[in-house]
């Protein structure tokens, strides 16, 4: 393998390579103004996302889950600057986005953070050929010069996704779903960047194929040193491709930490109900603790904490404040009743105080 | 689960075969399935998209979409033959013994209706109910899946429930009747985790309760651990291995389940690849001569290229696969 270009900082202790801080997203989903005159109503905001932090270390892989409408595909269109963001701000490589005010500045950015969506049948042109698609992103950056370059550049490209050069040839709808999310994949590598923002990359595949396309995505992290910000709601998945995740609940981050930590010892309550919650294969004929609730719309969402209607840790201060999050083992967690240590709440973990950077050991709790 | 008497077979599939007739002949999309379901027995059918999972399913309500139709084999609902009925005799059969639960909630209501009038006209179709016996029952079963104050429920219209109540209320469709088999095709795949287990466990919990059998069609093997008693795991049209839940998904046989369940990341598996298999499943069009899965499978032989493998009994399970007949050792040596 050959050294990758951008990941000297895997070994060292790593330089985050995006930081996001006190991002926010808020739509205005009111209804259209004469009926607000009509019936005195006034706005209505969805705050999708508001106020999430966190940072991703170059090289590695951090992950948001949650259920839907929780706002993390908000937090990864807002990364790649598909949304702008109402409050906060965005830092890749040291550089606030934000403050990037030419043209030529932004597409030094752009070309290092790139994409991958969820659905492969939606997220490619079928009237071109593949060959057009994976050399979309060269022409736009203006990365090579003369037809010969690129298209053997688009060969090695599909030759790295584990396709063959002469699929380029083909269009979409000759190639089955795993085959079109390579093609993405190889679109997304096009550009040469060191940052994937992948937004559900494998929910519409097969397992088995779901497994080609994670293996693929490993293999090439480990080749080309690639930062992924990894969005997913299969929490099975996420344990297996993630270095660090997050937890969002109605547009906020619950909690985050290193992948092992949170899976192992989950502290916040959202979290646990979450693990509880996933059917897997170590659960023939037992049967589970039922979850209670559903997911407040978030146009509508709880004042305080927002999970503290279906907590069962909650008390009449949750519903007030809402909770900062306070360091935990290799994270953070946002809970009052963690961090006050209330009776049968989850122990806040060794660390807690830990307030140097360095992640905090492995906690003891077995699978 | 009482071991005292003998089950009754409720649903018995025998030699299943399905066909799409076109231009270059006929397209063969489930081929020789045959299978049983006990009352009170939850069997899984797992199975990647096209694998014939959900056609199976729509063969035996007998709603295969033209020009689909069923070629061959026998469907057999408490030992009466379902397959040969004509259309207005099976759509009696359907909703009043067969229940339906299918992926997407919004498609199975009428937004137009509120959910009541949508269980009283169920109820009035399949039963000789009074107008206010039907809603007494509706508010009954309302409450029987889990609807929170189903008095007030009941009057709503379907877009002001959430998805996961959605589902329950087809749920509670689906029960009108009191049907002996319900057929879930996909039924939690469209929501949330946390929702998802809460409908898992109701329709544990009412198939145990109605003592009917349910046929779970997913692709999600977390889903058909926890729910179901036995598996069949189907590719490319064909059955490839059916048994106790546990022997199949712990005790894998046939090379293409083993496949199957290594390409799954658990939680707390700290494996850095997952199991590939290799390629993808055949399109009807191209479903190779004797084993279907041969050109994919690691351990196929020359025997597997040209003659299609029978379910073969192997303790407990039966495997559609040549390295279980006679010799029952390879098995041990395929879980490495």
């Amino acid at each position: 393998m050959a050294e990758p270009p951008h990941s000297a900082a895997a070994t060292a202790p790593a330089r985050p390579l995006l930081r996001v801080s006190d991002l926010a997203k808020f739509f205005d989903v009111s209804a259209p103004f004469l009926n607000r005159i009509v019936s005195g109503e006034g706005r209505t905001i969805l705050r999708a996302v508001d106020g999430v932090s966190f940072e991703i270390p170059a090289g590695r892989t951090f992950s948001l889950v949650g259920e839907s409408g929780c706002g993390k595909s908000t937090v990864a269109r807002l990364v790649v600057g598909l949304y702008e963001p109402t409050r906060g701000h965005t830092e890749f490589d040291g550089v606030d986005i934000a403050t990037l005010k030419t043209r030529r500045a932004q597409q030094s950015v752009r070309k290092r953070v790139q994409m991958i969506f969820q659905d492969p049948y939606a997220s490619l042109n079928p009237r071109w050929r593949v060959r057009d698609i994976v050399a979309e992103p060269i022409r736009t950056h203006r990365l090579l010069d003369g037809e010969r370059a690129i298209a053997r550049r688009v060969g090695e490209l599909l030759e790295q996704v584990r396709l063959s050069p002469a699929d380029g040839e083909k269009f979409p709808h000759e190639f089955s779903g795993g085959q079109r999310q390579r093609i993405s994949i190889a679109r997304a590598l096009a550009s040469n960047p060191d940052f994937l923002v992948c937004d559900e990359p494998t929910s519409a595949l097969d397992v088995s194929v779901q497994a080609q396309i994670l293996n693929l995505m490993k293999d090439l992290q480990r080749d080309l040193g690639l930062t992924y910000l990894f969005i997913s709601h299969d929490l099975a998945v996420v344990y297996h491709i993630s270095d660090y995740v997050g937890v969002m609940y109605l547009g906020r981050l619950v909690e985050w930490a290193e992948a092992r930590a949170l899976f192992h010892a989950p502290q916040h309550p959202y979290t646990r109900m979450l693990l509880e919650a996933i059917p897997d294969l170590e659960m023939t004929g037992r049967s589970r603790k039922a979850v209670a609730g559903e997911v407040p719309s978030p146009i509508d969402r709880p004042p305080g904490c927002h999970f503290h209607p279906r907590c069962p840790f909650a008390r009449a201060r949750c519903a007030t404040d809402a909770p900062a999050p306070r360091r935990r083992a290799g994270g953070e967690v946002a809970c009052h009743a963690v961090a006050e240590g209330w009776p049968s709440a989850p122990a806040a973990a060794a660390g807690a105080e830990d307030d140097g950077g360095a992640a905090p050991p492995m906690p003891e709790r077995s699978p | 689960m009482t071991g005292d008497t003998p089950r009754r077979r409720v649903l018995e599939v025998e030699h299943l075969k399905v066909e799409f007739p076109t231009r270059r002949g006929n397209l063969v999309a489930v081929d020789d399935v045959s299978f049983h379901i006990n009352e009170g027995e939850v069997l899984g059918v797992v199975g990647e998209s096209g694998a014939g999972k959900s056609l199976t399913g729509a063969a035996i309500i007998g709603l295969l979409e033209p020009p689909g139709r069923v070629a061959g084999g026998e469907i057999r609902l408490a030992g009466r033959r379902i397959d040969d009925l004509p259309y207005e005799r099976m759509r009696r059969v359907r909703g009043r013994e067969i229940g339906m639960v299918f992926q997407d909630p919004l498609t199975s209501l009428n937004p137009l209706y509120t959910i009541g009038r949508q269980l009283v006209e169920t109820l009035q179709t399949h039963g000789s109910f009074s107008e206010q016996a039907a809603r007494r029952r509706a508010i009954e079963l309302l409450g029987e899946v889990g609807i929170p104050s189903p008095r007030q429920r009941v009057d709503q219209f379907p877009h002001q429930f959430s998805g996961g109540m959605r589902q329950r209320v087809v749920i509670a469709l689906a029960l009108c009747a009191n049907p002996r088999l319900i057929i879930a095709d996909e039924p939690t795949t469209a929501l949330d985790v946390s929702i998802q287990a809460q409908i898992i466990t109701l329709l544990k919990r009412l198939c145990r309760e109605h003592d009917a059998a349910v046929m779970l069609i997913t692709h999600d093997m977390g889903v058909i651990a926890e729910t179901a008693d036995r598996v069949a795991v189907m590719y490319a049209g064909r059955l490839a291995e059916i048994g106790a839940v546990d022997d199949v998904i712990r005790r894998a046989k046939h090379p293409y389940t083993h496949g199957l369940m290594g390409s799954i990341p658990l939680i707390g598996d700290d494996t850095e690849r997952l199991t590939q298999i290799e390629g993808a499943m055949p399109r009807l069009t191209e479903i190779p001569a004797g084993c279907a899965f041969n050109p994919r499978c690691p351990k196929a032989f020359e025997r597997c290229r040209v003659e299609r493998p029978e379910l073969i009994p192997a303790d407990g399970t039966a495997v559609a696969c040549w390295l279980f007949d006679r010799s029952p050792s390879p098995g041990a040596a395929a879980d490495g």
